[in-house]
């Protein structure tokens, strides 16, 4: 023990009493504090090991996109389906190309292509879309999400690594092809 | 204690010792009677220790990989001498632990049971039906087929209409844009050790809260004051006894039920073709229908709010506290049952008129489906609650907590026919079928 502590009077110690207790108290926060930091870490830790990776740093931009095909093997008024990259080519009767995405915007059931009734059916909870993706009947509440489609000497080419939302359908959507136009 | 009695207890066998840590050593006698708790706490105790047997097995055999976890069930099911068996075992546990714990909640309510000194402890029991129906959840998916494929995206699905947080929350469960081999990982992890470990500690407190707050409620008749000093018996053996023989019964129950039903196994995961209908697993089928009804967000937020209450339930400062007293008084009984035949008779006609009557978007086209399919629905709901509180209080007086508890029953039942509705009366589209 130190000499200096040794050295205080009895008489002085009584007086000393809030000192000590304040010293306790000091060192019992710090290990409060102490405690807290480490809880604190290992949440940190936590929190940033599940964090889900960003999908650009796993999947390259062009695993992305999907070569769909000659332009000439989507007639007019068709809806084809492209399971692999979860999405539907449509050809519009007016030659307008739109990719959908097959997730239903209510609660992400895929939506097939009822042929019959030229509608996107939910099977779920009975959503239906038309061929542009728009919303027919609820409980859906915004369009089919799109991708980005191109066409390169007549070769359709979408694009599925970002899906952009809608709220409605509109003529600057499709894309028309040049020969399409003309 | 009589000292015969001191003795046999020293002499006890070290489990029996061990489990009286969790136990006052003296119970009241009346609290014995079977029908005061059905046996239901117990029973669910006893299929949660089934569900960590089975499930530490099925971990043995399954394969977390959406490549493997279809295929290692097969192989389970063909493979391993009993394999099916304990798949079965444990799938039934879980479903009926549903069941157990939500009589077992109900029992509580209605016996009084939440109030001081219960009222943290009816918080306890909450969060582990929380954590029992997180951990269905999760486990659902496990098999990874169609069933499970397509309830859990939808429930997922769900999440994405929390307000600000939902689509980063739903990335997060899912790891990923959407259901995937993280998913599978993800549930797995939860499901094996994140939500058994949580539910075995909540568990234990649950008891001991028991145990602080001097064992069950003590049953008596309307009329009847509480007993200053109620006769005991001693635990062991008058309480375990009955304790260890329900135990029994549940487990034979169950190994029944298994051998008899196998657990249903769909094909496997298809993300290209949901099947029609796609359903929640039922435990969820309420929220279901209600989304049927109701635009998603006003669903959650309905959900919410309903548990929200549930949890508000002890403190809502009620002037008596009849706990032991069922139904908590003569007037109580004849509310709840008038709650409970107005929720029957509403639910069924909203159902059935929603389906075959009103069409919100066409009746009132100009409005955001938002509006016409969530906030005006969401207020006459609010509005008829208040509304049936009111009737409560002025035609019937009943007291704050008569008024609440009709509310409750009313709110109850309601949840059990939506859930009803949608299991069995909802086919090809989610429309309304005769399942027979
Ligand atoms: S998921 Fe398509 S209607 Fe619900």
């Amino acid at each position: 023990m130190k000499p200096s502590k040794t050295r205080t009077p009895g008489a002085r110690k009584s007086q000393e009493m809030p000192a000590a207790v304040t010293r306790r108290g000091f060192l019992n926060g710090l290990w409060a504090v102490l405690g807290l930091a480490a809880l604190a870490e290992f949440l940190w830790l936590a929190v940033s090991f599940l964090r889900p990776a960003k999908p650009g740093r796993t999947e390259s931009q062009a695993d992305a996109v999907v070569t769909a095909g000659a332009l000439a093997t989507f007639a007019p008024g068709t809806v084809t389906a492209f399971q692999n990259g979860a999405f539907y080519l449509v050809r519009l009767e007016d030659g307008g190309l739109l990719a959908l995405s097959c997730k239903c915007t209510h609660l992400g059931c895929t939506v097939p292509w009822v042929e019959k009734e030229k509608k996107f059916l939910c099977p779920c909870h009975a959503s239906a879309f038309d061929i542009t993706g728009s919303v027919i009947s609820s409980p859906a509440a915004r369009p089919l999400d799109t991708f980005t489609v191109t066409v390169e000497n007549n070769i359709v080419k979408v694009d599925t690594g970002r899906r952009f939302k809608r709220s409605g359908f509109d003529s600057g959507q499709p894309v028309y092809p040049p020969k399409a136009r003309s | 204690m009589p000292p015969a009695t001191e003795k046999r207890y020293k002499t006890l066998n070290p489990l029996g010792t061990l489990v009286l840590h969790f136990r006052p050593r003296r119970v009241p006698e009346r609290t014995l009677r079977f029908t005061l708790t059905w046996g239901l706490g117990g029973m669910a105790a006893v299929l949660v220790l089934l569900q960590l047997f089975s499930g530490t097995l099925l971990k043995f055999a399954y394969g977390p990989l959406p490549t493997q976890a279809y295929e290692s069930l097969v192989r389970l099911q063909e493979g391993f001498l009993f394999g099916r068996l304990v798949r079965n075992m444990h799938f039934w546990s879980a479903n009926l632990l549903v069941v157990v714990v939500c009589l077992h909640g109900l029992r509580v309510f209605f016996s009084g049971g939440f109030h001081p000194p219960r009222r943290l402890n009816w918080v306890v029991g909450l969060s582990l039906f929380i954590l029992l129906l997180l951990s269905n959840l999760t486990g659902y998916l496990l098999p990874w087929d169609q069933l499970a494929y397509w309830a859990t995206t939808i429930c997922v699905g769900v999440l994405e209409y929390i307000p600000l947080v939902g689509s980063r929350l739903q990335q997060v469960v899912l790891g990923g844009p959407q259901i995937g081999p993280a998913t599978l990982r993800n549930f797995f992890a939860l499901h094996t050790a994140v939500f058994p470990a949580l539910i075995v500690m909540l568990m234990a407190f649950h008891f001991w809260r028991v145990r602080k707050a001097g064992g069950l409620v003590i049953p008596r008749a309307p009329a009847e004051e509480p007993e200053e000093k109620p006769a005991m018996v001693p635990t062991q053996p008058d309480l375990l006894l009955r304790e260890a023989a329900m135990a029994l019964a549940v487990i034979a129950g169950v190994l029944v039920l298994s051998l008899i039903f196998d657990a249903p196994m769909g094909q496997p995961a298809n993300p290209g073709l949901s099947p029609n209908p796609t359903k929640a697993p039922w435990y969820f089928a309420g929220i279901q229908e209600l989304l049927v009804h109701f635009h998603p967000s006003f669903a959650l937020l309905i959900t919410a709010a309903l548990v929200f209450g549930l949890f508000c339930l002890p403190y809502l400062d009620y002037a008596e506290a009849p706990a032991g007293v069922w139904f908590a008084s003569a007037t109580g009984r004849r509310t709840a049952l008038i709650a409970a035949a107005a929720a029957a008779l509403a639910t069924l006609l909203v159902v059935a008129l929603d389906e075959y009557a009103l069409d919100t978007s066409t009746m009132l086209p100009n409005l955001h489906p938002a509006v016409s399919l969530g906030l005006l629905p969401t207020v006459l709901l609010a509005a008829a609650l208040a509304g049936l509180y009111a009737v409560m209080v002025k035609k019937f007086q009943a007291t704050r907590l008569e008024a609440v508890q009709a509310v409750f029953v009313f709110l109850a039942v309601g949840w059990v026919l939506l859930t009803v509705t949608c299991v069995f009366f909802r086919g090809q589209g989610m429309k309304l079928r005769w399942p027979f």
